[in-house]
């Protein structure tokens, strides 16, 4: 797992052994892109790579490359998103392709929402591959550097390969088993799923660990800040695969009115504080919703800064 | 209200119960309208949408079917079954821009004599509210 | 079989506004199983589109039959001598009726009155469901008789994903997650080490995807 295998600053993080940090933002709605580096100046410096997410709960944005390359100009290394659900395997080799030769290093490879979700739910989905074959087709272009038809690539993407475990979602026993699959099938980091039920995840972990998976592929706890009782009752139901005690929620009624989204950002903090001592975490991936402007504040808080510079 | 309006009905009625019960009516000497045009069957169950559907469509301007109570079907859910058709006509009307209210279900017991005469009254109240079947009407145009 | 649902009435009606003299065609196959275009169903949708002709103070002349199959060309040679006496044909067959019908008779014009939905099976009375996606290479073997092409919302091969919640899958709270069930099917089974192995991208090229399909059967063709 030592030998360098992209040369992204995240994979240089995690094999120098630094506890990495990455964050989220979302492309924009629109070809106006003020805004989305506006959110990566914030996140510019705090973190080790910005997830840059593909069409997120089905609903059309920028493409993820773009704006990835748009975070490669701004100085911000992206993580980019592709999701099975709105290319088949020629649309997503190309712009595998094309996303390394805009200097796009790392790739978070997911199967995605469907798109009865989303704001085109009359469309039709593809899923032609899914996110399994989706990292072995991205280590097949990086290792074998060959296309999925074994035709040789002139100029290999030599991708750090991402992949999502959600260890919330059922049949939880089984979860751990797809997570060894999908490090199996190629992957070099986990980013997990927003953690909130923490015994759950601790149970998680040590099944990890025992397994002896931590040892093959970097595991980054996923943390989203809560910013207020509605976003957390919201989350506990309406999100599929969501786990948000009542304890948790509880917690946030008790800080009182306006003292919410800062007992949100002590959770996160504590969250954080214990994922660092925790065995088998690599790291921690922090998805502030719209809430980019924050993250500084977070990472200060949590004792995240200064970021490892590895050159 | 038309007052020269005698709308025609149709009742289906299942021998064990609503049929049993108009006879019941009958000689207690109860009235109902005499323009309700009964046919016996050995159960609701065997009223199909069809029949429903022909009654309206060759000029009924209501048609009802009344089989047992819930629970007591001699055949054990033939009633259940057909309210279920009798919905579908109810929705199939609709549909096509007639008032579902010309096709009905009721449940009774062969000894409730009266509350045949008050169905019977109640369904003819009910359709001559309604005025002819807009089938009628436009033929007579 | 092939489950099929019938078109609204006010769809099939607009088909058939200017037209007075039709006929409507059932079929003795999967649409008669699946109550929407059998004998019955021809009975029901005959009355119902005269009585809103009646309505409007229009007739219409409505003929009814119910052929074996309408996907065979042996059968609908049987309709040859009258077909072309409508002003028009509705069929209650599947999608494949309609079309064998057009090819047949030319002069005429064949109308859909059902929407072809999928194959599957009754699994209660009067309620029907998806099983089968027709891919051309059954998989079902290695899932323990669960088709995770058909039954999973994105035919994932190596499920289940995330959205899996309570046995239920994201999309809705109605609709079983297959990978949960093939998951707890192996369980049980003491199974578990198949769902192990990767499963490789799926060749589609039998499927839709390789454009439209046939199948020649050399000992049979004449």
């Amino acid at each position: 797992m030592n030998d360098i295998k992209s040369g992204s600053n995240l994979e240089k993080v995690l094999k120098s052994g630094n506890f990495a940090f990455t964050g989220e933002c979302g492309p924009p709605k629109g070809a106006n892109v003020d805004h989305l580096k506006e959110n990566l100046a914030f996140l510019k410096g705090n973190v080790d790579a910005v997830n840059i997410t593909d069409n997120q709960t089905a609903v059309v944005r920028m493409s993820s490359w773009a704006a990835s390359a748009i975070a490669v100009q701004e100085g911000v290394e992206p993580n980019f998103q592709m999701v099975c659900r709105d290319r088949n395997r020629l649309a997503m080799m190309s712009d595998v392709l094309g996303a390394y030769a805009m200097g796009i290093r790392n790739m978070l490879c997911l199967s995605g929402d469907h798109q009865i979700f989303g704001n085109h739910p009359e469309a039709k989905n593809v899923y032609d591959i899914d996110s399994m074959q989706l990292i072995n087709l991205v280590k097949t272009m990086r290792d074998e550097e060959q296309f999925l038809n074994g035709e040789p690539i002139d100029g290999s993407p030599k991708m750090f390969i991402g992949a999502a475990s959600n260890p919330f979602a059922d049949p939880f026993e089984f979860r751990v088993y797809r997570l060894a699959k999908k490090i199996n099938a190629g992957a070099d980091f986990i980013q997990t799923q927003c953690i909130y039920n923490m015994d759950k995840f601790r149970q998680f972990m040590k099944m990890a660990v025992d397994m002896g998976l931590c040892e093959k592929c970097y595991i980054l706890a996923g943390v989203t800040p809560l910013k207020s009782v509605g976003m957390a009752q919201y989350m506990a139901k309406q999100v599929p695969g969501m786990d948000v005690p009542p304890e948790l929620i509880e917690r946030l009624r008790g800080a009182g009115k306006g003292k919410f989204a800062e007992e949100g950002i002590k959770i996160a903090i504590e969250q954080i504080e214990e994922f660092k001592q925790m065995e088998g975490v690599a790291g921690v991936h922090l998805m502030a919703i719209e809430w980019e402007h924050k993250v500084a504040e977070i990472a200060q808080r949590a004792g995240m800064l200064p970021r490892p510079d590895i050159s | 209200m038309n007052h020269d309006f005698e709308p025609q009905i149709i009742a289906f009625c299942c021998k064990y119960c609503a049929y049993a019960a108009a006879d019941l009516a009958g000689s207690m000497r109860l009235n109902y309208p005499s323009n309700i045009k009964i046919i016996q069957v050995p159960c609701t169950g065997r009223v199909d949408i069809i029949h429903l559907l022909r009654a309206i469509e060759d000029g009924a301007d209501g048609v009802y079917v009344a089989g047992c109570m819930e629970g007591d079907c001699h055949f054990v859910c033939g009633n259940i079954k057909t309210r279920k058709k009798v919905e579908y006509v109810k929705k199939t009307l609709s549909e096509l821009g007639i008032e579902p209210e010309r096709v009905e279900m009721f449940n009774l017991s062969s000894a409730m004599g009266p509350r045949f005469a008050e169905i019977a009254n109640q369904m003819g109240e009910r359709i001559r509210n309604l005025g002819p079947s807009p089938l009628n009407i436009k033929q007579a145009a | 079989m092939i489950v099929a649902d019938r078109k609204p009435l006010s769809e099939i009606l607009d088909m058939i506004t200017d037209r007075d003299k039709i006929l409507i065609m059932g079929c003795k196959g999967c649409v008669t199983v699946c109550n929407v275009g059998g004998v019955k169903e021809v009975q029901i949708l005959s009355s119902s589109l005269k009585i809103a002709r009646k309505k409007e103070g229009r007739s219409l002349t409505v003929d009814q039959i119910t052929i074996e199959r309408q996907c065979d060309p042996e059968y609908i040679e049987q309709v040859k001598a009258t077909i072309n006496d409508y002003d028009a044909v509705i069929s209650m067959a599947c999608g494949v009726g309609p079309q064998f019908l057009s090819e047949a008779y030319p002069q005429q014009k064949f109308f859909p009155a059902v929407n072809t939905k999928f194959f599957g099976g009754a699994t209660s009375h009067g309620i029907w469901e998806e099983r089968c996606a027709g891919c051309g290479t059954c998989v079902i073997h290695y899932f323990d008789g669960l088709c995770p092409v058909a039954r999973c919302s994105k035919s994932l091969m190596n499920g289940p994903c995330g959205g899996s919640s309570k046995g239920y899958c994201e999309i809705s709270k109605e609709v079983p997650c297959i990978w949960d069930m093939i998951v707890k099917k192996k369980m049980e089974q003491g199974r578990l080490d198949d769902l192990l192995c990767f499963t490789p991208a799926k060749n589609w090229r039998t499927s839709r995807d390789g454009g439209p399909r046939k199948s020649v059967r050399e000992e049979l063709a004449i």
